[in-house]
Parts: C-alpha cells; structure tokens; sequence
C-alpha cells in the first residue's frame, strides 16, 4: 500500500479500521484493517466492486457507523468514542449526505426537505429559509420549491439531495453512487457540481463503482478489495 | 424543529386503516364529552321539575305515589287527620294539603285532559304562594273571594297544551262541565307539572269533585329551616304512630328537595360512574391502538429514520418526532368524538327538554372540551412513547437501507 499523503494535513483519517458483522455462525470483515488519510479539500473516489466494502467503509467516514476496531478521526477529533447524539450532531454540522436512492422524505416538500437538516440543527426560521432559497436559485429549483419529491424527476430529486446536503454548509460531502440512479448525461451534471463544490475548497469523497468516472473526477482514487485497500491511484487535474 | 408540522404531514399521508384504529379513543371520548354534557343537563332539568326553588320544603306523600301525578292508586293515602296532626308538630311551621286531580279541559271548540291542583284559602294561600314562587305572568292570582275562577300554567297562555290557541286573563274555560273565568298566567316555571296545571280555590275542586278527603301530598314548612331534617323526622315519627307502621315499613315518604336532588344525583352519579368505565375501557383499547398503528409507522418509516439521521437527527429529535405524532393521532380521535359529544349532549338537552317540557340551556362546558382534547392528546403520546423509543433507537446504515 502506497502512502503519499502527508498525515498531518489529514482532515479526514481511518486508522486502522475495521468493521466486522455476525451473520449467524460466521463473521463477515466488512471493512478490515482499513488506513485512509484525506486531506482538506480534496476530491476522493472510493472504488471496488460490489462486496467490496466501499459503502461501509462510506458510513463509516461519515459517522453513520461506529467501527468494530480502530480510530475514525474528523479534523483531529476522534469520532470513534463520540456517543449517538454526539455524531449525530457531527454528520449534521459537518457532513453533507448525497445517496443513489436520493432519499428525499415524502411526506416534506422540496422546499421542506432542503430546511429540515438546518431546522435539526435549531437555525432559526428566517434564517433557514432564506439560506433554503438561496441554495434552491443555485441548483435551478426555485420553481419546484412546493413540489413533493414524487413530483419531480430524479435528476431534479437527486439535486435537492445536493441542496440538501449543502444547507449546513458542510466542510465535507460524502456521495455514494450519486450518479447510479440517473442517465448518463444528468449523472455528469450532478458530477460537475460536485467538482464546483470542491473548487470552493470542500472535500468530496463519493462512492462509485465506474472506473471512468473516477478517473474523470477524483483527484484521489482508493481502490478496494474484500475489505481492504489494493491501492491508491493520484490523478492529475488540470 | 416544528414537530406538530411534521407530524401534520405524516398523518396526512396516513391510510383509512390508521384512522380506524382512532375508534377507540374516539368512542371513548364521545362517551364521556356527551354524557357530562348530558348529565349536567338532566341535573338541571331535575331541579327545575321540582318547580320550587325553596330549599326548606318537606313534602310528604302517601305509599305509591307516583312522582308528581294524580293521588289514585294510593294504597294508603293521607288524611285529614295526617294533615293536622303534622299541624300541630311544633317544629313545623305550616302544613298545606294538596290535591292534583285530573279533568276535561274544553276551550275553543276542543278539548283536552288535563290537571287541575288546590289553593288553600286564609294564611295556607300565602304560604303555599310563598312555597311555589307564584308570580303571574298576566293577570292576578287567586283570591279567597274568587269563586268559579282559575289560574292557569304557563303552557295555556304559550299555546302548548292543544288548545288550538292561547288563553288571557278574561277568556271563559270549561273544565268539567263547569264555565271558569281566567284570572292570571301563572309565570313559566320551566317544569311540566307546574306549567300545564290549573290552579282553583280548594272550594271549587270541591264542588267539581266532591269534598277533599284525602291528600295527594301535604308541603310542611319548618318553623326554623335549619332544623329540617329534625322537622322530617317529627313527621315521620309521628306517621309512623298514626298509621301504626314501624321503621322500615312506612308507607308514606317525607322528602326534602335537597334529599330528593341528591338521590337523583346519586343515581346520575352511579351511570356517570358506569360510562366512565365503559370510556376507560374504549380509551385503553384505542391506546392499543395507537401503540399498533405507531409501532407498525416505525417499521414502515424505517429508511426515514435512516435518512433523518444521516443528516443529523438525534435520538432524541427521533423520539419527539414520534411521540408527538403518536399524540396528535390521539388529538384527531379526540376531537372527533368531541364534536360528536357535544352534538349529541346539545340535542340530547333538546330532547330532553320536549320530553318533560324543560327549558334547559345545553351547557357546553369549554374545560370538558379543553381537558377531553388535551386528554387525548396526551393518552396518544402516551401510547406513543414504546414506538418512538423504537424509533429513536434505530442504528442509522440499517435503518438507511429499509
């Protein structure tokens, strides 16, 4: 394994991590002995295969899951010792989600479900709301802003997922398979915003399985296998 | 963090099959909103049946008297003797022998069945208008030089009484075969005995019906009405020596308004008891109702709880979010059997009112109606809390995946 990162930029670190789940008799390494130093800002590409482990090894940076071994720091805090509540308000405050499946709530209104995470995080009213705005004119769905998710398409669904991601100003967004669920021409369009997103200086790490993309996008590509890093590829960017 | 909106919009989205479980608490509801409703009113409407507001009466009828109505089928009715002998109590005041007899009414070319009761002459007159409150509505009252005249009930000047129309103070009525001037308009009393009788000198119901010899009911006035209950147990005491009958077997009652209220009360009481079972049970099987609908909520909002919380939900925000939806559900079903409640407990006054002829106002209490919803809402909660501790503690990446 190659380590060409230096470690104390790392804003993002996985320290020897692993995840391991009891499926009856045998145990399943998820995730096993995984090292991973992100630095700020960068734009990172988890690759592999399914099975892999790529998507836990996602819930796992973004505090969804706690590790069965090893250390998660984010920005030199470890939040492998952070109780529930305590993460829960880490993923709010500093990490924007953005799914395959979008994972839009029914029941809210765009408009509702690009609030909702600024409202968890008690932002007063009128503030959320005019920031809510402010990020729908910028993703071109100001006029979808009373639709319900059921009523728009999936590339729309997928950027109030972006919108929504972004309402807590995160430092990073973590993406797994955002393009998965959408033709080829929208996946594109949802990659270039991520990739604007980072150039304001956000740190990217998405989730994908297409070689292509990755290449085309990340500035750093980990590739995994059965649970551990086969390697770590650098792209040049222009 | 809004949580009645969320809430709002997730039982919005919910099927008919959430609603019924509803019922429960519903019915519940409902049960006690109109029966409280209706019971204050019967309450009130027994009162005013009483048609004297005088607290320091004693009435005292014979063994089989039905309440109010007609002497006849007294098995041992009470006589002059009775009468004055309870005169002569020195706890009481005064003694009034009253009679209700029944009668053909004849008044515009028709004709009806009616009461007609006694007014004494002398002091007993006084008393027994001081007893009853008479106030004329029209007209005067009686007089004892009043001969071939009457009072009648307010019923007969409103029109209610199927004479085909009103009756003043002047117009000639045929009771008996006999022709009556109208003197007055007793006041409405707002019962149905005392607004739809005549009331004749105790010489006239003589000459119609022959010399009184026995008494419907005798109304006692305590000499000092502090003293009632002691002046209830002379007459009984003395009863009890001139019929000869011993404790437990009289046949005649004494009975003070208040005892009489009370013992009305207390059966209202023993049905309100009753019905408040009955609510309590319904509520319990509508708490397990809600538990039901929540718990499988929790289940089928699974990935929604996984979404809330990757974009930072807590625990507790989880819970809320739940509990106060399991609360608002509660609120629904409430409200529903409130407004049923209430509808039935105002027509149920209504009815009440043309049944006996009371003119009670339906009382809709704003506290019953305040503590029945917040009562609701907060039995929702209740059955809430297992659900949305459920929820709260579902682990996020498998709550995501549904």
């Amino acid at each position: 394994m190659k380590k060409e990162i230096d470690s104390d930029k790392a804003f993002i670190r996985l320290n020897n991590v692993a995840k391991y789940y009891e499926m009856g008799e045998s145990v399943v390494k998820a995730v096993d002995g995984v090292s991973i130093d992100i630095k700020r800002g960068d734009f990172v590409a988890v690759m592999g295969p399914s099975g892999s482990g790529k998507s836990t090894a996602m819930n796992l940076v973004g505090s969804l899951d706690m590790p069965t071994k090893g250390h998660i720091f984010l920005d030199g805090e470890d939040i492998s010792s952070l109780n529930e509540s305590e993460l829960a308000q880490v993923r709010g405050k500093n990490i924007g989600f953005i799914f395959q499946q979008f994972n839009l709530i029914p029941t809210l209104t765009v408009f509702e479900n690009v609030v909702l995470p600024m409202a968890l995080q008690g932002v007063p009213q009128y503030e959320r709301e005019e920031k809510a705005e402010k990020i729908l004119r910028r993703l071109d769905l100001l006029d979808r802003r009373e639709h319900y998710p059921n009523q728009i398409s999936g590339g729309q669904q997928q950027r109030v997922a972006i919108a929504r991601a972004l309402a807590n100003d995160p430092e990073v967004i973590l993406a797994d398979e955002p393009t998965g669920n959408l033709d080829t021409k929208t996946g594109l369009k949802v990659m270039d915003f991520l990739t604007e997103l980072n150039k304001e200086g956000r740190t990217i790490v998405f989730v994908t399985h297409s070689p292509e993309l990755a290449k085309k996008y990340a500035h750093t590509i980990y590739w995994l296998k059965d649970g551990k890093i086969e390697r770590v590829t650098k792209e040049r960017k222009k | 963090m809004n949580y009645f909106i969320l809430a709002y919009r997730n039982l919005r989205k919910k099927g008919i099959r959430s609603y019924l479980t509803l019922l429960g608490i519903c019915i519940g509801i409902f049960a006690v909103v109109s029966l409280i409703t209706l019971s204050n009113g019967l309450k009130l409407a027994v009162g005013s049946q009483f048609g004297v507001s005088s607290t320091e009466l004693i009435t005292v009828e014979g063994a089989g008297n039905g309440f109010g109505h007609p002497g006849s089928g007294q098995v041992n009715p009470l006589t002059q003797r009775d009468l004055q002998e309870i005169e002569k109590l020195s706890s009481v005041k005064a003694a009034v022998g009253r009679v209700i007899v029944a009668g053909k009414i004849e008044f515009n070319n028709k004709v009806v069945f009616g009461y007609a009761t006694n007014i004494p002459s002398g002091k007993d007159r006084d008393i027994l208008y001081q007893q009853i409150e008479a106030k004329t509505a029209v007209g005067r009252l009686l007089k004892d030089s009043d001969s071939g005249k009457i009072l009648l009930g307010y019923n007969f000047y409103a029109n209610k009484v199927g004479l085909g129309r009103e009756i003043v103070p002047g117009n000639k009525v045929n009771i008996q075969g006999r022709d009556f001037e109208v003197v007055g308009i007793v006041e409405k009393k707002g019962s149905f005995i005392f607004d739809n009788i005549v009331f004749m000198n105790e010489r006239d119901i003589e000459s119609l019906y022959g010399s009184i010899e026995e008494w419907d009911f005798i109304n006692v006035l305590p000499r000092d009405k502090k003293e009632i209950d002691k002046t209830k147990e002379d007459i009984e005491k003395l009863l009890r020596r001139l019929r000869d009958v011993k404790v437990g077997e009289e046949d005649f009652t004494v009975s003070t308004p208040e005892a009489s209220l009370e013992q009305v009360n207390s059966i209202l009481n023993a049905i309100t008891i009753f019905i408040i079972i009955v609510a309590s049970i319904s509520i319990f099987v509508g708490a397990i109702g809600i538990i039901n609908t929540m718990t499988t909520s929790v289940l089928e909002r699974r990935k929604e709880i996984g979404i809330m919380k990757a974009i930072g939900a807590t625990n507790r925000q989880i819970f809320m979010q739940f509990f106060i939806e399991s609360g608002v559900l509660g609120l629904i079903g409430g409200a529903i059997g409130v407004i049923f409640g209430v509808v039935l407990g105002y027509f149920g006054i209504i009815g009440i009112n043309n049944f006996i002829g009371a003119e009670i106002q339906p009382q809709i209490s704003i506290y019953l109606i305040f503590f029945a919803l917040l009562g609701s809402f907060l039995i929702g909660a209740i059955a809430g809390i297992l659900p949305a501790m459920r929820a709260a503690k579902q682990n996020p990446v498998e709550a995501l995946r549904g």
